[in-house]
């Protein structure tokens, strides 16, 4: 580009209506601008709080208009990056997309203005559907209880080894160890540490999947469950399931299950028939709620019959003559672990999206499967494969060939967003050094699937051609790469009036 | 590039002695595995350590290690200037961005610590092992 | 299936392309002993999901439907039109976690003014990207204490905090060694000093005060924060009804080292419990033990103000069985909405949201006093909410009441059986005047 075509560029950028820069909400207030209106208040207007318990008044004033205030968001929204765009190949992530149906159904005035401590005569709705929802993941599961009352996948696995301590302490021991892979997501060792265990890291094998000499000398009667991610995190199914299962429970143990791969087999297996005795399962990832920026999540937990007793408080029960209510009278009960039943307007979705399949739902699982190993085919010539076996819902590829031009997988990452899509997972496993871990999903097609396909060879080529072009990424965003490093140095975490 | 004047642990920590007096920080290998270091907490002037015992943390945006002493001690004195400005650990590990002095209790610890080749030996053997 | 994009002849392509002459080949590692179809009815149409849920939905008595005045840490507040349209774009509501920041800068900025709303309104320094809901919310601000106040095993909490997050403090500890202590409250319904004192002792590492407490009553958070001074500990201000911060003297004034609780009344619908929005603030110097997601300001490769995540080290995917906390998730979207809704208010706005729902309360509470064989057992200062003793069963009369299209409150026999009698009752800038004067006029025949 001239460079006086360069200068008139600039200077239409200053005139553009929608600054590069975005200011804050708070940089946009003035004096006499007004957003809200309340009715006329019709009842005396009193304050009956003494003085001294009153607010004196808030700091920094927010004065905006809704016009402000819709053009203010939909800009700060133009900024992301989201499904509805382009593909999200983030593996462990499982980003596909969400269906409008849902959030529409979880917006009926009858699920989204009601409040769980309102007559049971008057809930029968929202217990019927609580309890259907159970009955749907139970059949999917193959466990005959299941508790939807944890906040996301992390909750619900502490909840699930919360029990499994409760049933051992009932029978005499609590024991004192957690048995995990080397693969495992950080989120397994870290609520273990809260439900009071030490935690045993069991080397994975050759083939990145758990070594069974390895879990049969560290399976003793000091450990209380094996966590074990099904596929793991490298996407391999672990084929000698029913070997592991029976290892565990031979010494008196429970198979936890990390359900946030389900994706890979929903429909298809069933982790009872596994030997699974306890599982969490994320709505955001397997049944389509929507991610929405890092939450709402929520993180159901199946289990078997011995650890029934041990669910969380209350649970949804159905009598005799087909009415609906909320048992509290659960002495053995682990207590519970938030407020009220849990994330409710996640049910209401997770079971639109259910319903829209029904017994066919295992096609969810071999599309994913098969677009997963459809981007393997293509790209294992370029790029470097740690493990070989065969790959589920997601392939985990590493950044060794392009490390040999001083390439690192997070350049790779950022380089890929210029071609339109979003960074596979980089940080994790951490088994694999420079992990490229790619989840496609099931609602991707194959122009989508060819497309990125097309951009990570380019890249590969790049890494050899012009690895300048890959360091200096990203170049088309709409902010360059971001000073991190500053940012935890000299922490601005707030506007100051 | 690793000094011959220091001695090193398995965890990437070095220390050079000077009379009854051990200077620790953490190896070049180290700070460079851990990129751009963004936050230090390091322990009071007065503390007393065991050989192999945690004394402190080292950040970065992405990871977080703990340090370890390779020598058995009470603390001397802490480099401020480090905790101010993490970023000398990069710049200067073996100089500069040395993180705590320790008066040493014995010397015995010393000797079971790597030379510089035999640290360069480990650090090769580590990386081929990952 | 309407959504899965592939055609027939496309995945044909695709498993030549693999070199496997079936999808099934590709289960080849899943034992067959495992497999089964699960016995589900056949899918539905978008017509059909609308009617089976729809038809969930209208057994329930709702908000907009009823006279409605339940509370107890979830409450029928007006959500701004916008706040809700909002979520529907795809670009917040389909995006993920903002772990790469060059794609993530609305999501990032629009948590950065949430953090600055909430350090606003509680009058403190640091806030995080919000928690899941106000009791796993209190549960992390006791860690976070324990881990400032290291090597002490002692946790005082005021009976007055609502009695779900108590049991949820409780589910956590039990297995950290860590112990709950319970200050009762006075004969006035709210902590009493001397027994919080009494409880307070050397081991003690944190002191929590709900105000409103869970009866509604206004406490003074200088006289937890005292206790807590007294001994070093840090003292925790919970609250549960956000509203009231707009008009009652904020935690960081009354001394809290940190405030935490839930936040669904700015902007949140009640969505039958959940999702919430649970919020966390504290004091510059602890800054760095806050759990949860927090965006930092920064600036780009081109020197222009920019946000990301930041102090990720403290999380469990890099701390693993370290982390500070087993947080994964915050509550994205709820936090969006709750951006929009309080930006939209301005303080001005939140003012009179709570000045208008105090106002109400005052006026149906007089109005329920005025019932024969109704007592208001509290004579002490109420933000919305207040405690009322009814002359015979609460949960049955509440349950006529429901019949009669009015939610009339929250029986306390909920939470401890042997208080039959008594309902805690909600107010917000929702119920009309009309709305309450046939609930006092529907007490009056119900027991008559």
């Amino acid at each position: 580009m001239s460079a006086e075509l360069q200068e008139k560029d600039a200077a239409v950028d200053r005139l553009r209506p929608e600054p590069r820069v975005n200011p804050l909400v708070f940089e946009r207030s003035g004096e006499g601008k007004v957003g809200y209106s309340l009715p006329p208040l019709d009842v005396p207007d009193v304050c009956a709080i003494p003085e001294a318990l009153r607010r004196a008044e808030i700091e920094g004033e927010t004065r905006v208009t809704e016009v402000e205030i819709a053009r203010h968001f939909t800009r700060l929204s133009r900024l992301n990056f989201s499904i509805d765009q382009n593909m999200y190949p983030l593996g462990s992530c499982t980003m596909k997309h969400n269906p409008r149906i849902n959030e529409e159904m979880a917006r009926l005035p009858g699920f989204a203005a009601t409040h769980p401590l309102a007559p049971e005569e008057v809930s029968q709705g929202s217990l019927e559907l609580a309890w259907t929802l159970e009955r749907v993941l139970s059949e999917l599961t193959g466990l005959p209880r299941v508790t939807l009352q944890p906040s996301a996948g992390a909750q619900g696995e502490l909840a699930g080894i919360l029990m499994v301590r409760r049933a051992l302490e009932k029978s005499g021991n609590p024991r004192k160890t957690v048995l995990i892979p080397d693969s495992a997501h950080g989120t397994n060792p870290a609520s273990a540490h809260f439900a009071g265990y030490k935690v045993r890291e069991l080397k994975s094998s050759a083939r990145g999947t758990l070594d069974l000499a390895v879990l049969e000398s560290a399976m003793t009667e000091d450990v209380a469950a094996l966590m074990l991610t099904v596929p793991n995190t490298l996407g391999v199914f672990e084929d000698q399931i029913l070997e592991i299962s029976r290892i565990v429970h031979a010494r008196g143990g429970y198979l936890y299950c990390d359900g946030a791969n389900f994706n890979a087999f929903v429909g298809v297996a069933k982790p009872g028939l596994m030997g699974v005795d306890v599982m969490h399962m994320n709505l955001h990832k397997t049944f389509s709620t929507p991610h929405g920026g890092g939450g709402p999540g929520s993180g159901p937990v199946a289990v078997c019959e011995k650890l029934v007793p041990h669910l969380p408080r209350p649970t949804v029960e159905r009598r005799d003559d087909g009415t609906f209510y909320l048992d509290y009278d659960r002495p053995e009960s682990i207590g519970r672990l938030r407020t009220f039943l849990g994330n409710y307007g996640m049910f209401v979705r997770a079971l639109a999206y259910i319903s829209s399949y029904g017994n066919r739902i295992g096609e969810v699982a071999r599309s994913a499967v098969l677009n997963a190993n459809y981007i393997r085919a293509g790209l294992s010539d370029v790029y470097h494969l740690k493990y070989d076996a065969p790959s589920m819902h997601e392939v985990v590829f590493s950044d060794k060939k392009q490390q040999e031009h001083g390439v690192s997988n997070m350049d790779v990452a950022k380089r890929l967003m210029d071609y339109g899509f979003h960074p596979p997972t980089v940080s994790f496993p951490l088994i694999v050094h420079g992990a490229l871990m790619i989840e496609p999903t099931e609602t991707e097609g194959k122009p989508g699937l060819d497309a990125f396909i097309q951009a990570m060879r380019e890249i590969a080529r790049e890494c050899v051609e012009s690895p300048d072009v890959v360091l200096n990424a990203p170049h088309t965003t709409p902010v360059r790469r971001v000073d991190e490093v500053g940012a935890a140095r000299n922490l601005i975490l707030r506007w100051k009036p | 590039m690793n000094p011959d004047d220091v001695k090193y642990t398995s965890s990437h920590e070095w220390v050079r002695v000077d009379g009854e007096v051990g200077t620790i920080g953490i190896t070049d290998h180290a700070q460079k595995q851990l990129g751009e270091i963004v936050y230090l907490e390091l322990p009071e002037v007065g503390h007393v350590y065991n050989a192999n015992e945690e004394f402190g943390t080292v950040e970065s945006v992405k990871a977080v290690s703990e340090l370890f002493t390779p020598v058995a001690g009470e603390v001397v004195e802490v480099n401020k200037g480090a905790v101010g400005e993490p970023g000398i650990i990069n710049d200067d590990p073996f100089g500069d961005g040395w993180l705590v002095k320790l008066k040493l209790s014995s010397d015995e610890d010393v000797a079971s610590l790597m030379s510089a080749e035999d640290y360069e030996k480990y650090v090769k053997e580590e990386e081929h092992g990952a | 299936m309407k959504f899965l994009p592939g055609s027939d002849s496309e995945r044909r392509e695709m498993l030549a392309a693999i070199g496997v002459p079936s999808i099934d080949a590709l289960f080849a590692s899943v034992p067959q002993a495992v497999r089964q179809e699960p016995d589900l009815p056949a899918p539905l149409s978008e017509i059909e999901i609308r009617r089976f849920l729809g038809g969930l939905a209208s057994r329930n008595a709702n908000a907009r439907e009823t006279a409605f005045f339940l509370g107890g840490g979830l409450y029928h507040h007006y959500t701004s039109a916008i706040a809700d349209q909002m979520l529907y774009r795809a670009e917040w509501l389909t995006a993920y976690t903002p772990y790469q920041p060059e794609v993530s800068q609305g999501t990032l900025q629009s948590i950065f003014e949430f953090q600055t709303h909430i350090c606003l309104l509680t009058g403190l320094e640091v806030a995080n990207a919000s928690l899941y809901e106000g009791a796993s919310a209190l549960v992390e601000a006791l860690l976070m204490a324990e881990r400032l106040v290291k090597g002490r095993r002692r946790a005082v909490l005021s009976a007055g905090i609502h009695p779900e997050y108590r049991e949820t403090v409780r589910s956590y500890f039990v297995n950290l060694g860590l112990e709950v202590v319970e200050a009762p409250l006075s004969a006035g319904g709210t902590t009493d000093p001397e027994a919080l004192a009494a409880a307070v002792d050397e081991t003690t590492f944190a002191v929590a005060v709900q105000s409103p407490n869970f009866f509604g009553l206004v406490e003074d958070w200088a006289a937890g924060s005292a206790a807590a001074k007294r001994v070093g500990a840090m003292s925790i201000a919970v609250v549960a009804e956000a509203v009231s911060m707009a008009l009652l003297s904020p935690p960081g004034k009354g001394g809290a080292d940190i405030a935490c609780g839930e936040a669904q009344s700015l902007g949140v619908p009640m969505h039958n419990g959940g999702p919430l929005l649970g919020f966390m603030a504290c004091r510059t110097e602890h800054q760095r033990q806050i759990p949860g997601r927090l965006v930092g300001q920064t600036q780009d490769a081109e020197g222009r103000r920019a946000f990301c995540l930041t102090l990720s080290t403290r999380e469990q995917h890099i701390r693993r069985e370290k982390a500070t906390s087993n947080i994964c998730t915050n509550q994205g979207l709820m936090a969006l909405a709750s951006n929009v809704h309080m930006s939209l208010l301005g303080r001005a706005g939140l003012r009179e949201v709570a000045a208008q729902s105090h106002a109400k309360a005052e006026y149906l509470k007089k109005a329920i006093g005025a019932v024969p064989g109704f007592r208001l057992p509290y004579g002490g200062p109420t933000f919305n909410e207040f405690v009322v003793e009814a002359p015979g069963d609460a949960a049955a009369l509440l349950s006529r009441l429901a019949r009669r299209k009015i939610l009339g409150g929250i029986p306390l026999s909920r939470f401890d059986p042997s208080d039959a009698r008594r309902f805690v009752v909600a107010v917000t800038e929702m119920n009309t005047r009309e709305e309450m004067d046939l609930f006092a006029g529907a007490l009056r025949e119900t027991e008559s």
